[in-house]
């Protein structure tokens, strides 16, 4: 719970930016607070910040020394960070398709003999999970996820891949992650998605905001084959669901 | 309009801005010009916004045609030798290529990044605000990639404004000043002075993402994973094997290693333009310093203008010419080389 977090800290980030951090660990409590305090200086800016990023754990804030201080600035965000949090509203939620194993998830194998099972209940457990978007970083889109199955918490690849295709689904450590560019990665490749959580000259450009909640389902290869199609024309492939 | 053809061009060269900020949130690193200085005085000889989008031009040569018209340019950065058909271009100086004409710039005589302006600036179809080239996520305009031999900009033709110089203060030397933080507690002290009391230099694999310094192997306290959180341009982190990187305009937005401080502002551009194999050493100023120093940096940017001098015109540097008597140097007022009195050939 969030009354149990130890009250946030200021990080001099240099003379432009400043982190407030939570927590030091991977904490959905001290993750919620990150994102009630985005959202809170989203509704009310302070005056002189120009940008958010929210991370698991802190909330870096960059800001312009020529318009507020770094003292009085970071009074301010405590102010905010220190109040009691509005009850989350409604978070969206997103239905993700992923093409599982093969030549899109060329670990799938792997992980289901690391961990003593089949790939088939690999990917029951990886799409019965609930998942939350912590934080988008890295490279654009890049979206991390909380709520991975505790049964697939695994350590990262001794070594990282230089290269890992577009729309990876992959997981590291005690996360999920949907990757949408080509990138370096040391976490393991259990599919592909058609979906875009970054394309340019469509709107939105950006899919998915930290705190979306996603999960996952299974679609053939050729399932996947026409929504990249699709997806490349702009179309949006991910589903919303409405509660 | 009037083309400026890029003739050739080495590894390094791109098209930079302010950079592309509002969207770190998702993962889109800011890019933007190594030295926003240098970039701000070549855009502000040609009449530009400061920010406006330039050719950075890396450590080596690289030359410009002007075709269907003559173009006005202007360069400022790291010092090179440049010149039009054998006749000498002073660095920070506005130049106007006749149609035909092309300019030569040499490798970089210290430090790494030259800015090229050009009057009108460069166009194309920013994203996010910015042209600013961004391989990796395929963004740039008007090529979403580091400049090649051929390609070209369709730009303003040249007004015939009379040419400028800019008389810059000269670069500060000594120490790269940092901020210690965020993560200075993953360190001891001793590491801490280790960091600050030892001679670094830029290793030749570093780029724009990331300056890798070579020197004593930092220890953390912790080890070195922490969750990833943000940085930001200067941010200097400690991987496991201890040897810093200090993250650049291209770094990723979030990094999962300690941070143990922080470059400032003001010395973000300086970092930039030390050569690969310098001997440097950082010093640890206050907040207070630092954010005085970022006001002086951003007030110098904001008063460019005001340091525009016409580039035919001999003006002695009264300043610099009695600091030089007083020290006993035998002057010369007339040699360019000793003081920066651009009386141009």
């Amino acid at each position: 719970m969030a009354a149990t977090l130890p009250p946030p800290r200021l990080l001099p980030s240099g003379d432009s930016a400043v982190t407030v951090e939570f927590s030091r660990t991977i904490d959905d409590a001290a993750n919620e607070r990150v994102l009630a305090l985005d959202k809170a200086l989203a509704a009310t800016p302070i005056g002189g910040m120009s940008e958010t990023i929210p991370t698991y754990r802190s909330l870096l804030v960059h800001y312009d020394p020529g318009k507020i201080g770094f003292d009085a600035l970071g009074e301010k965000l405590l102010a905010i960070a220190c109040q009691k949090p509005p009850p989350s509203t409604k978070a969206r939620r997103w239905r993700i398709p992923v093409a599982y194993g093969g030549e899109h998830g060329i670990d799938l194998e792997d992980v289901a003999k690391a961990l003593n099972t089949t790939p088939d209940d690999i990917v029951a457990r990886h799409v019965g999970g609930n998942y939350r978007v912590a934080m988008i970083g890295f490279t654009p889109g890049w979206s991390y996820l909380s709520g991975l199955d505790k049964s697939l918490h695994m350590s990262r690849r001794q070594s990282p891949r230089l290269f890992t295709p577009a729309g990876t689904i992959s997981i590291g450590g005690i996360q999920a992650g949907i990757q949408c560019l080509a990138a370096p990665s040391g976490w393991h490749l259990l599919g592909r998605t058609p979906v875009r959580t970054y394309q340019l000259h469509r709107n939105p450009t950006f899919l998915t905001e930290p705190g979306d909640r996603v999960t996952f389902f299974a679609i053939d290869h050729k399932t996947f084959d026409e929504q990249d199609r699709a997806a490349e024309a702009g179309e949006i492939i991910a589903e919303q669901v409405i509660a | 309009m009037s083309r400026l053809i890029v003739a050739s061009v080495g590894p390094a060269s791109s098209v930079q801005d302010g950079g592309r900020h509002g969207a770190q949130r998702y993962g889109l690193t800011p890019s933007g010009a190594m030295d926003r200085l240098a970039l701000a005085a070549a855009n502000t000889l040609v009449g530009n916004e400061p920010f406006a989008a330039a050719v950075e031009i890396g450590p080596f040569g690289a030359t410009f045609a002007a075709k269907d018209g003559a173009v006005r340019v202007a360069i400022a950065g790291a010092p090179r030798n440049a010149d039009i058909a054998g006749r000498p271009v002073a660095m920070d100086t506005s130049i106007t290529l006749k149609d035909g004409e092309t300019l030569t710039l040499g490798f970089a005589r210290g430090g790494a990044f030259t800015y090229l302006a050009i009057e009108g600036a460069i166009k194309g179809e920013p994203v996010f605000g910015s042209l600013a080239v961004n391989a990796r996520a395929g963004l740039g305009s008007p090529y979403p990639r580091p400049l090649q031999a051929g390609d070209e900009f369709t730009v303003d033709a040249a007004s015939g404004a009379p040419e400028l110089r800019i008389e810059l203060p000269k670069p500060a030397s000594g120490p790269i000043r940092v901020v210690l933080g965020p993560q200075d507690d993953e360190f001891d002290d001793a590491n801490k002075a280790l960091f600050l009391d030892s001679e670094w230099k830029i290793s030749a694999t570093s780029d724009r993402m990331g300056y890798r310094l070579e020197g004593p192997a930092i220890k953390h306290l912790h080890g070195h994973n922490i969750v990833s959180d943000g940085t930001v341009n200067g941010s200097i982190q400690v991987p496991g094997n201890g040897s810093p990187i200090a993250l650049m305009m291209d770094r990723g937005t979030s990094g999962g290693y300690p941070k143990i401080a922080t470059v400032i502002t003001a010395d973000v551009g300086r970092l930039a333009q030390t050569s690969a194999g310098t001997t440097f050493r950082f010093k640890a100023v206050t907040m207070a310093e630092a954010q005085d120093e970022a006001r002086k940096y951003q007030q110098l940017i904001r008063t460019l203008p005001d340091r525009l001098r016409s580039s035919d015109t001999v003006e002695l540097n009264i300043e610099a010419l009695s600091d030089a008597n007083v020290a006993g140097y035998a002057v010369s007022a007339m040699d360019a080389g000793t003081w920066q009195v651009t009386a141009e050939p």
